[in-house]
């Protein structure tokens, strides 16, 4: 899969992830929680990946930070952070990168922070460690990186201690503390996961607004479409630690070509549709990592599988090009199949396996512009959360 | 805060009064309800062949013929400011804080203790600095070598030493160090104020055999809190920071590890400066451990209770001063 994405590798991509692999050996076999991925971002780009719990989103991002530690982790491939490969790299040289050059914010905000030094402390931790000021200078860089983060009265609110803070003051304090050293990556992995309804937006709108401000490249992670459909640029559709599907955000949402993807459009609630329609979930669960099923890993969930002549499940299938130039997925239906039985589920034609008593009608939205953040509108997206991933917990 | 710690300046002393009650309910309600007259328990104060005048005198001068209620309110005055107990012909004084009058030579209990609180302290803080220190140490390098030869070299030997009595691993420390390789002859207590030097060298035996059995139980429960601590959320963001790993060890998964300890270290040392019984007797150390172990073998009520209320006082205020650093240590449990 990693021949078919040299068309959209760019010389002047800030990072570069190619055939990436990280794998976990355990008692009870290796985990292949990341199976040859890739992807590049630009400057001042956001790339949304979505997926299931235990898809590898978050152990792509954790790969990219130099974060996978421990004795049984196996990294192979290459990330390329602005002319810099990372997996060969010195551990030490990594150190130096991360909080500098690439920062991370994470799901918990109350649990990523430590709870026994002030929400200041830590920020000025993160900033003074690569950058060679004073105390007082620190100190004010984390006054005025709070205040830009909408912290009300920075200059009290820097010596509370993270308890101290609500759920969505924690988040910004925590991207406060990711921007400290102007990274020039930022990794978001699952922002508003842990946050109520009404501050997942306005923790978005902060992230997309700093991005403007601070020109970085941005990877936000999550299982919640709702949130990539408002921020991406691009998207990548991650299954069992490969990737289904990669292209921009309104070819995967407005012509979507992996039967996954479609499942996780139809699986997610929206405010174009009608209130009377359905929501399909993907029959099945999510492969074990260490079992991957042979062939397309998707295919025992899959409702189209009889199309392919018995390929889903011999062989696997390598990321193609589909109908627009730099949309990639990886699935053996035909073009003409594929664009068929798309049009088929837009027109309310519900695949056999999904047991939907037929009135159901399905009619996915036909792009980004047509359909705002769901959230906005107070309409349940922890329940397209957990359609989509019936654990809850990203791992 | 200044509020915290008024409450639980009261707390402390209800809860000493409480411990008070009861150590003189066991000597002198208990004795009582079980038949015993106030002429047969002044009896005990006066020797082996006591005339009958000499007892009643006693019997008077100390009181114990008045109600249960006033014995107890003249305990407590003669604790907390000194008391005189008199008969109209023999007047004595006990001064604070008054334990009442030794059995054995009818000598007020406290200034006989005086003399051995040093000896307890020396050895208890000595072997507390050691233990603590070596403890945390080999706690946190097991942890952060998990599975290996020395995470189970050192856990194996942690395991020996909060298993090993201390009269077993005392007897063989003299035995080696002190008798078969003469590095510390002749062990016996000095005071610090008479030899500085001689204090230490004689202590240090007591010091290593105490510390040994603390240590280990310290060392197990440290690897087991930097185990936890550093699978936290925050040691990962410490690290995606790009803190080197031996601050994001030391400042972030120690300081967290550090606040569980405090709490059992304080209990430790204040159980240790009621008197580190076997210790002491391995060492002949004069101590309070000592002083304890002659008082019962003598059945002198009056010295067990000083005993047991100095173990106490000491008790309360090691969780005194636990519970007000804890609001220093942890501000999540800041008022």
């Amino acid at each position: 899969m990693q021949a078919e994405d040299a068309g959209r590798i760019s010389p002047s991509a800030m990072l570069e992830v190619r055939d990436l692999r990280v794998h976990f050996q355990t008692d009870d076999g290796l985990v292949k929680s990341v199976d040859g991925v890739s992807f590049t971002l630009d400057r001042g780009r956001t790339l949304g990946i979505v997926g299931e719990s235990g898809s590898g989103k978050s152990v792509t991002s954790l790969g990219i930070m130099g974060l996978n530690t421990g004795k049984n982790v196996y990294i192979s491939g290459e990330i390329w952070l602005d002319g810099e490969e990372l997996v060969s790299a010195p551990p030490t040289r990594v150190r130096e990168l991360r909080g500098r050059k690439m920062a991370m914010i994470f799901q918990d905000p109350l649990s990523s922070l430590h709870p026994y030094y002030t929400v200041g402390n830590q920020i000025i931790e993160a900033y003074r460690l690569h950058n060679d000021v004073s105390k007082q200078v620190a100190r004010k860089h984390a006054i005025d990186l709070l205040g830009r983060v909408g912290i009300p009265q920075p200059s009290v609110r820097i010596d509370d201690y993270p308890h101290q803070f609500s759920g969505g003051m924690r988040q910004r304090a925590m991207i406060a503390m990711s921007l400290s050293c102007d990274p020039e990556l930022l990794i978001a992995d699952e922002p508003t996961t842990a946050l109520d309804v009404t501050v997942q937006a306005q923790i978005l709108d902060l992230i997309s607004d700093l991005q403007e401000e601070f020109g970085s490249a941005v990877i936000i992670i999550t299982h919640d479409l709702g949130v990539v459909a408002e921020l991406s640029d691009d998207i990548l559709v991650m299954y069992a630690g490969r990737v289904a599907e990669y292209g921009a955000a309104e070819d995967i949402f407005g012509d979507p070509g992996h039967p996954y993807t479609w499942g996780l459009l139809g699986s997610m609630p929206r405010m174009d549709r009608e209130r009377t329609e359905r929501l399909i979930p993907i029959p099945g669960t999510p492969p074990s990592l260490i079992r991957v099923p042979p062939g397309c890993p998707f295919h025992p969930r899959c409702a189209y599988t009889g199309l392919t002549g018995g390929r889903c499940d011999t062989e696997v299938p390598l990321l193609r090009e589909v109908v627009n130039f730099g949309h990639h997925a990886a699935c053996h239906l035909t073009d003409d199949d594929r664009t068929r039985l798309w049009a088929e589920l837009s027109a309310g034609v519900v695949p056999a396996e999904a047991e939907i008593p037929a009135e159901a009608k399905f009619e996915p939205g036909t792009g980004v512009q047509e359909s705002p953040p769901d959230y906005e509108k107070g309409s349940p997206v922890g329940g397209a959360g957990e359609t989509v991933s019936p654990s809850g917990a990203d791992s | 805060m200044i509020f915290f710690i008024i409450r639980r300046l009261i707390m402390t002393v209800f809860l000493l009064l409480v411990v008070s009650m009861l150590t003189f309910a066991i000597f002198f309600l208990v004795p009582r309800l079980g038949g015993e007259t106030p002429y047969e328990l002044a009896a005990q104060y006066v020797g082996r062949t006591p005339i009958p005048s000499e007892i009643h005198a006693v019997e008077i001068k100390l009181g114990l013929d008045a109600p249960i209620w006033l014995q107890y309110g003249r305990y407590v005055k003669g604790i907390v400011l000194g008391v005189h107990y008199n008969n109209g012909t023999d007047v004595s004084y006990c001064p604070f804080p008054c334990f009442g009058f030794s059995f054995r030579n009818d000598q007020p209990v406290w200034p006989q203790m005086t003399s051995d609180i040093p000896v307890t302290v020396s050895l208890a803080l000595g072997a507390a600095v050691l233990w603590l220190i070596g403890g945390v140490a080999v706690g946190v390098l097991s942890a952060l070598r998990k599975g290996t030869f020395f995470d189970r070299l050192s856990m194996g030997v942690a395991l020996a030493g909060v298993s090993l009595p201390v009269f077993f691993t005392g007897l063989i420390a003299l035995y080696l160090f002190s008798y078969r390789w003469s590095l510390f002859p002749n062990v016996h207590y000095v005071g610090i104020t008479t030899n500085p030097v001689q204090w230490a060298r004689n202590l240090i035996l007591p010091w290593i055999t105490l510390a040994f059995l603390y240590a280990a139980l310290y060392a197990r429960i440290t690897r087991a809190g930097m185990l936890e601590t550093m699978g936290e959320d925050y040691i990962r963001t410490a690290r995606a920071k790009g803190l080197p790993e031996r601050k994001v060890i030391l400042k972030h998964g120690l300081r967290a590890t550090l606040t569980p300890i405090v709490t059992i270290f304080g209990m430790d040392l204040g159980l240790l400066l009621g008197g580190a019984i076997l210790t002491e007797s391995v060492f002949s150390l004069p101590g309070l451990g000592q002083f304890t172990i002659l008082a019962i073998q003598n059945h002198d009520l009056p010295e067990i209770m000083g005993v047991v209320m100095l173990a106490a006082f000491f008790i309360v205020i090691a969780n005194l001063i636990v519970d007000i650093l804890y609001t220093v240590i942890d501000p999540r449990v800041r008022i």
